[in-house]
């Protein structure tokens, strides 16, 4: 061990590209996480403006219907799984989970390194299938289109996402095995922060979704390469086959997507609200059972595709069954608020946004598992509407907020005030003005992948692509000001919230090796009500 | 720090490392059960849909081989054990001979295999291709050998990475004084050489009895 330990933080340790580039802290591989996920998030966005682009006029004018299927394929591809499935678990799941737990690194540092590079390699297999032109599929890969009869660069997205699935898998593996071998003493598990709980769940999803989704498109890969006919009726071939597969691990992935978020806010809504979360046990256990639920609902994407009947019913009782652990959730943040004391501070009205929106996608997700009314719905922008809804308005919201919540730890300085809270509100009315005349458009019957519509549709588009523009400038702003926080911005002190959590009592931004002595944990999470 | 706490301490270290390492492969073997499900999943929706076609393929691989195959394995996963147990004793060399035995039996097993491909070859049992030409198959062969080379491609693939982390393993434990220190190594690595194992055990009835004598 180090007689003298390293007083450095970690952002000091090495300027070198080696310094990062081999690094093994998880911190900085964090730090990397955020970089490249910001590039894919430009990238996906720059395909979401296109579309919307094209949307504002009734004829496809803008594209052809050939690219506008590529737009929407490749939007779907990169921001599913080069940005969200990844956004909070290796951004602020690496850097906050060892900190929060009172480690010094995760379990295997080196893989978790090793982590990044398949997902950087499975990017750039993404990426080449884009520059060569990318491909129509939709992101879901329906069989026998996809194995059979699509051009493009199939092979080359189909391998992207397998070999990123991968590190998917090592960094729940990861995280399992560090929430379990490194807390700090006296951290039992009850006393585990909510934001490890939900990262232990959506590491469960992670092992044991993600290799389902890799053989799925491996045996669409080999049947469009080899045409061994699992995927091809006219050899005796089950195209449905596909859709049970690839759901069983894409309906989990949505969970991947918001367990996490609903981690981030509550640790954000007991901060700015000066109380304790209220009904602890529950929200862990609704993390675990949202995980676990989560593996039985996958039928409910597969109503109108020939399944029988029974199974939809038993689907369709499964998926409104997750609706019990997401209430209980939504409840609890709303009760821990109530007589708190709330700031309005940037990271809480994310977390407000959040409570809001995940409420909308959730309630219409009732909907849609509801067996007469998903037909009326089905592939209709309703269904576009309402996993926005979950997927930008939670799970964005979520990792905005959570940004901006860790960022004075992450950085070790604050943001400026003012511009934070606008570009949050911007966001907030922007995803709403985008997304809310959809679920009308999809009401009245609007199907998804149309680059045309009818005349008495465009009010309401050219309303969702008006709202689009100003959900862009709201994503724009925090680059700007989090750069300039990032070289320029006062000073932050180990803990400028005044927030409980161990990640707190470290300088900011953390020693290379997080704590000087391991921290020893002797009271309940959130005891906020203690000290005012 | 005295010198014998930091030996406690260091043998706790050692202790907390094997825990670490054996509940992370434990958790990656859970991973790969859901890879190998899914194309247990496929053979079996299909294997019920077309169960001759599925009885005429199993009785076209070489059960003579796909037996040697199977015996070969498990002698492996015998002597991948006495090498944990002879590093576990601190006997360099016998545990050397074992690893160096499992990884032959792997290497075997994968030379066995590919004599199987090149039969599938020349009797035009592959897809892709021109597929049998000769005999008027059944509709649901092609699946059948499609899953075939799938299922047992996916596992030789897992075999061959576990050979060539054997052999790494195998470098370093000859250049090391004291195999003991290495034995968290070895029977991490063990779990996952068994496991390959366990996936042929399942694969072999699949592929080669399941129907042939009914």
């Amino acid at each position: 061990m180090n007689e003298h330990p390293d007083k450095e933080n970690y952002l000091m340790a090495g300027y070198g590209w080696r310094s990062w580039f081999l690094t093994t802290d998880h911190k900085r591989i964090a730090i990397l996480y955020m970089l490249s996920i910001t590039f894919f998030f430009a990238i996906g966005a720059f395909f979401a403006l296109l579309i919307r682009l094209e949307l504002l006029t009734p004829a496809g004018d803008f594209v052809s219907s050939a690219t506008y299927n590529r737009l929407f394929t490749m939007h779907g591809i990169i921001m599913v799984w080069f940005f969200l499935i990844p956004s909070i678990p290796s951004v602020l799941g690496n850097f906050l989970i060892p900190l929060m737990i009172g480690a010094d690194d995760l379990s295997f540092p080196r893989l978790n390194l090793a982590s990044w590079y398949i997902f950087m390699l499975g990017g750039i297999f993404t990426l080449i299938s884009i520059l060569f032109g990318g491909l129509d599929t939709g992101w879901t890969f329906y069989t026998p289109y996809s194995s059979s009869y699509a051009s493009g660069q199939v092979l080359n997205a189909g391998l992207g996402i397998i070999i990123s699935g991968f590190s998917s898998i090592l960094t729940g593996l990861n995280f399992i095995v560090t929430i379990h071998k490194k807390r700090a003493p006296g951290l039992t598990w009850g006393r585990l922060p909510l934001f490890i709980w939900a990262h232990y769940a959506t590491s469960l999803i992670f092992v044991l979704a993600t290799p389902v989704l890799a053989v799925t498109l491996l045996l669409m890969i080999v049947e469009r390469t080899l045409h061994i006919g699992i995927f091809d009726p006219s050899l005796g071939g089950d195209p449905v086959l596909f859709q049970h597969l690839f759901w069983f691990y894409s309906h989990p992935a949505v969970y991947i997507m918001i367990l996490p978020a609903m981690g981030v806010v509550s640790e954000i809504v007991p901060c700015f609200s000066r109380r304790k979360i209220f009904g602890y046990k529950m929200m862990a256990c609704a993390s675990l059972a949202i995980a676990t639920l989560g593996f039985l609902v996958w039928g409910h994407h597969m109503f109108v595709s020939g399944q029988s009947v029974y199974a939809g019913i038993i689907f369709s009782l499964f998926s409104f069954l997750v609706a019990i652990p997401s209430g209980i959730k939504v409840f609890n943040w709303v009760a821990t608020m109530f007589r708190g004391t709330i700031t309005f501070s940037t990271p809480m009205i994310y977390a407000f946004g959040f409570i809001g929106l995940f409420t909308i996608g959730g309630l219409t997700g009732l909907f849609l598992a509801a067996l007469g009314m998903d037909i009326h719905v089905q592939d209709t922008y309703f269904v576009v509407a309402h996993f926005h809804y979950i997927m930008v308005g939670g799970a964005i919201m979520g990792y905005l907020g959570g940004i901006h919540f860790w960022w004075p730890k992450i950085c070790g300085r604050l943001y400026p005030k003012g511009w934070p809270g606008l570009s949050a509100l911007l966001i907030f009315i922007g995803f709403n003005l985008t997304f809310f005349p959809q679920f009308l458009l999809g009401y009245m019957g609007m199907p998804r992948r149309y680059h045309f519509y009818p005349e008495e549709f465009q009010a309401l588009h050219v309303l969702s692509s008006a709202g689009a523009s100003i959900l862009g400038v709201g994503y724009i702003f925090p680059f700007f000001y989090l750069a300039w926080s990032f070289f320029r911005g006062p000073r932050a002190e180990p803990n400028p919230w005044r927030a409980t959590g161990l990640e707190w009592k470290t300088e900011s931004p953390p020693p290379v090796h997080n704590f000087d002595q391991t921290p020893i944990v002797t009271e309940d999470p959130y005891s906020y009500e203690e000290k005012p | 720090m005295t010198s014998s706490a930091s030996l406690e301490d260091s043998a706790l270290m050692a202790e907390n490392r094997k825990r670490t390492a054996e509940l992370g492969m434990w958790i990656f073997l859970a991973s790969e059960a859901l890879l190998f499900g899914g194309l247990f999943l496929a053979y079996f929706v299909y294997r019920y849909s077309f169960p001759q076609a599925f009885a005429a393929g199993v009785r076209e691989n070489d059960l003579i081989l796909g037996t040697i195959n199977t015996i070969i394995l498990m002698l492996s996963a015998l002597f991948m054990t006495l090498g944990i147990l002879a590093a576990e004793n601190d006997n360099k060399k016998s545990s050397l001979s074992c690893l160096i035995m499992t990884a032959f039996l792997g290497l075997t097993f994968l030379g066995i295999k590919s004599l199987e491909y090149s039969h599938k070859f020349q009797h035009h049992l592959y897809p892709g291709g021109v597929f049998m030409p000769e005999k008027n198959w059944p509709v649901g062969e092609r699946i059948f050998f499609g899953l075939y080379f799938v299922m047992t491609g996916v596992h030789a693939l897992h075999l061959l990475v576990g050979i060539g982390i054997l052999a790494w393993l195998i470098f370093v434990l000859s250049h090391k004084p004291r195999v003991r220190d290495s034995t968290v190594w070895l029977y991490t690595f063990g779990l996952y050489w068994h496991y390959i194992d366990l996936i042929w055990i399942f694969l072999f009835p699949s592929l080669y009895l399941l129907g042939r004598f009914g």
